[in-house]
């Protein structure tokens, strides 16, 4: 038996689908199980098909895998979608007296349970309940205790009252009961059984995670647009972010959206703006701005598949060169992609840290399968104690006076030895002083002087030489440190990769992996290249943009890895891919 | 603050490159005098301006400002003001960019009712790039890009903010500095968004909509019957395409600005030294 068990649920756009696998899954987290948990969405409301997959195990799991144990189908498409992914035993829990599944073939060597869901949540006091009958059963099916569903209901369901509480558990005890009866033979025979622990886990997604470390970083100002994968930023953020004295606000575009959270920052609160691709497109024109006025401020984009309006609900990681380079001119940045669904967290306590130390824009690079990936960590992993504020150069009245030129005039812009000028925030007597988009003198105030132009040119570019000594940009590491081989990769593709190295077996290649959160400034892998004999860029898009940057840096090629269907990596996937390369 | 600010205090020692004689100067002092007579001084004023001739202001002007890019100095401004509710901000452009690559803006910033000014200095055409046609010039408006006239009817703003939910919509006219700086600062004193389309004629690139033309065809509503508080009245006078007026068109006295009606009050400027004091319930609803 493995050590990891799969679970799916599938159907069409508005089944809720989502919020019963949320459900199943929370009550794995419950039990103590570890989970990972991956979605697939269409961008509609209704129709289509759609599925939540769960993986779960004791250990830690950081990614999914092509396998499937239990599957509950509310559709025909939801077992053609996944044929290849189940396997022999595996369990399909379906309803037969559904019109459309009455002609349902359960494939050879797998055990189809017709269970009546629907007539069984009427049962239990409403058809709305039959994915919960499901639910019950996928529990009796895998010897789960029935309990933690129960638990994961009254969290889901306790602000609608005690009443719906308990009907969803008589609903799930229902089809736990049925399959008691009527399939007794197949659950015993079923290879799996879900063991719990003590542990209490945190179950979260990456664009939580991101939204948490804004309130624990201090943000008190949020405007954003609808888009997807980034809403929940949003979502996560609006009441909460208010409980703490801050604000969300829905602009009425992305142009508007960073131009709020530019004059929130100016102000002098810790803002923060998400969008996706299309609106970092738009957001291009001010980000500019925003460097050029020295303004702090958080950019996330949670990349979903381009150009374009391209695949909006599936991953790519096709921003790396947008996000690097992208706008006119020339544009000082700072560019931080997590690596983990807990890395979201603390990243994005280290953008609002980097943004004011350096006064810079910083793009804090996230994705689709991390923003809708939930996944269990232990709650020390989000220690509130371990965040440190550090709001740089902040100037108070008494200290404005060191900063003024001859005329009385607060000198925003000083050409300072570390490039970091004082920041008067408004309000702060004496300190009035303009910025500008404009190229400007230490007063901000236009200029198209030639030496103050290189000045200020130098000036900005010199926080970034700054912070490049000041802070540490380590990749992270793993696998063999001594391994000829070498596998480099950025933002949410680490733990595919880990588990892709416990997959590969002895015989594989050994391996070092690098996982790179900070995209610029960003470590010098020189050395690393040097010593390796081979050297693979793992990458969730067609051309290899960080591979491109990594050979610009190191003078050396290597061989690329990428994937760009709109399906992120899969351990098991990844695990021969890499063995392929490497041989 | 200090009580003795004058509005000279507000001036910067940058000369204005703007032409001799453009409307733009008497906007401007209007607004230095408005922020003046309203308790206001340099260090609590944040001035947010666009890209054209109005957005110089921020130079010209000296307090805490920032000079954005083109039409969404509004939005600026409406961060400013939630961050720091304190802090009295004033946005300022022109008719380009308030009401051509800012038309969004314009109408989602009415819309919110935040607390603070617009002052729009509406020459009715390009001036920073020699003369082309604005949205407020007229259909039959001959400029370099319009030969024949744009052939459209212009944008009127007064409309715009009308229909939007305007809580406070008036015009003035830079040469009237009197009254010009009267209105400005009802819009400063307005609980809201306070909307000024003024007057601002372009000396250089305009000899249509000239001074000459205000003086002899403006109609001050202080001199009327008119009543800024009845919303039809107000919609006549603006939906009549023949008259120009100066004055508050219209005035919304229930206005419930955005920091009352979203209870958005706090300074949002201090924060701890480390994650909020219960920053920890915040993990524990992931359970």
């Amino acid at each position: 038996m493995p050590a990891d068990f799969n679970w799916a649920i599938g159907g069409e756009a508005g089944d809720g689908i989502n919020s019963t696998g949320k459900i199943f899954a929370r009550a794995l987290s419950r039990a103590g199980r570890h989970v990972f948990t991956s979605k697939d969405f269409a961008s509609r409301i209704r129709g289509g098909y759609t599925a939540y997959k769960v993986r779960t195990a004791i250990d830690p799991v950081e990614s999914t895998v092509d396998r499937l144990d239990v599957l509950i189908a509310l559709t025909q498409r939801t077992v053609d979608e996944n044929i290849d992914e189940l396997h022999e035993g595996s369990v399909i829990i379906y309803d037969g007296e559904r019109t459309s599944m009455q002609d349902l073939e359960i494939p050879d060597g797998m055990v189809g349970m017709d269970v009546p869901l629907k007539s069984l949540a009427e049962d239990a006091g409403g058809a709305i309940m039959r994915n919960i009958v499901a639910l019950g059963a996928a529990c009796e099916v895998t010897d789960f205790p029935i309990e933690h569903l129960g638990s994961s209901l009254e969290k889901r369901f306790s602000d609608k009252g005690e009443s719906i509480v308990e009907n969803n558990k008589t609903a799930a005890d229902l089809g736990a009961e049925f399959v008691r009866e009527s399939y007794e033979a197949e659950t015993t025979e079923f290879e799996y059984e879900l063991e719990t622990t003590d542990e209490n886990y945190v179950l979260i997604n990456g664009d939580e995670a991101i939204g948490m470390g804004a309130i624990a970083a201090g943000c008190r100002f949020y405007s954003g647009y609808p888009i997807t994968p980034a809403t929940d930023v949003m979502e996560y953020l609006t009441g909460r972010l208010e409980r703490y004295g801050g604000h969300v606000v829905q602009a009425e575009d992305e142009l508007s959206a960073i131009n709020m959270a530019l004059g929130a920052a100016r102000a002098g609160a810790r803002s923060m703006t998400a969008t996706s691709g299309p609106g970092i497109d738009l957001m291009a024109e001010t980000f500019g701005l925003v460097a050029q006025s020295e303004t702090p401020l958080v950019i996330c984009d949670v990349m979903r598949s381009g150009p374009s309006t391209g695949m909006p609900t599936k991953q790519e990681q096709g921003d790396l060169n947008m996000t690097l380079f992208g706008g006119h001119g020339e544009i000082p940045r700072f560019v931080i992609a997590p690596t983990t669904i807990a890395e979201c967290f603390w990243k994005t306590v280290e953008a609002f840290n980097y943004a004011e130390k350096y006064q810079t824009p910083v793009y804090l690079v996230s994705d689709l399968e991390m923003a809708v990936t939930e996944q269990t960590f232990p709650p020390e992993a989000f220690d509130m104690d371990e965040v440190d504020i550090d709001r740089g150069k902040i100037v108070d009245e008494d200290e404005v006076d060191e900063w003024l030129d001859d005329e009385g005039h607060f000198r925003a812009h000083a050409a300072t030895e570390d490039g970091v000028s004082p920041r008067a925030l408004p309000g702060t007597t004496d300190g009035a002083h303009m910025s500008t988009g404009l190229e400007h003198n230490e007063l901000g105030r236009r200029t198209e002087d030639t030496e103050i132009r290189v000045e200020q040119v130098h000036k900005r570019e010199r926080k970034v030489e700054t912070a490049k000594e000041r802070e540490d940009w380590s990749p992270r590491e793993f696998g063999n440190p001594d391994a000829d081989n070498l596998v480099v990769s950025w933002g949410s593709n680490e733990g595919t990769i880990s588990e892709a190295m416990d997959l590969m077996g002895e015989d594989a290649p050994d391996f070092r992996f690098l996982s790179v959160p900070y995209l610029f400034p960003r470590p010098d892998l020189s050395e690393a290249f040097e010593q390796a004999e081979q050297v693979v860029v793992v990458e969730c898009n067609a051309t290899g943009q960080f591979a491109d940057v990594l050979e610009h840096d190191t003078l050396e090629r290597v061989d690329r890895v990428n994937k760009y269907n709109g399906v992120g990596f899969k351990a098991d996937e990844l695990a021969a891919e890499i063995t392929e390369v490497l041989q | 603050m200090s009580s003795d600010v004058r509005f000279i205090d507000f001036k910067s020692d940058k000369q204005p490159t703007w032409c001799p004689g453009c409307g733009d100067f008497g906007t401007m002092n209007g607004m230095m005098k408005a922020l003046a007579n309203t308790g206001n001084d340099p260090d609590n004023t944040f001035v947010v301006a666009g890209i054209g001739c109005s957005g110089k202001i921020g130079t010209y002007m000296h307090s805490y400002a920032l000079h954005g890019v083109h039409g969404r100095a509004l939005p600026v401004g409406t961060g400013v003001k939630m961050a720091n509710p304190d802090l009295e901000v004033m946005v300022a452009g022109g008719d380009g960019d308030g009401y051509s690559i800012g038309s969004g803006h314009f109408i989602h910033a009415v819309r919110r009712n935040v607390d603070m000014s617009y002052i729009v200095m509406d020459n009715r055409i390009y001036g920073l790039t020699k003369g082309q046609a604005s949205p407020t010039s007229r259909e039959d408006f001959e400029t370099a890009t319009t030969p024949e006239g744009p052939k459209q009817p212009p944008v009127n703003p007064l409309a715009l903010a009308l229909s939007a939910g305007g809580t406070f919509i008036a015009q003035s006219f830079a040469s009237d500095a009197q009254r010009h700086a009267e209105l400005v600062q009802k819009a400063i004193e307005h609980d809201g968004f306070g909307f000024v389309n003024v007057f601002s004629p372009c000396v250089t690139f305009n000899d249509t909509d000239t001074y000459d033309y205000f003086r002899d065809n403006l109609t001050d509503l202080a001199e009327t019957d008119h009543d800024p508080n009845d919303f039809d009245e107000a919609k006549d006078r603006i939906m009549d395409a023949d008259a120009e007026y100066q004055g508050i068109l219209y005035q919304d006295e229930d206005s419930v600005p955005y920091h009352e009606s979203h209870g958005v009050t706090e300074n949002m400027t201090e924060i701890p030294d480390g994650a909020p004091e219960d920053a920890t319930d915040l993990v524990r609803e992931f359970y």
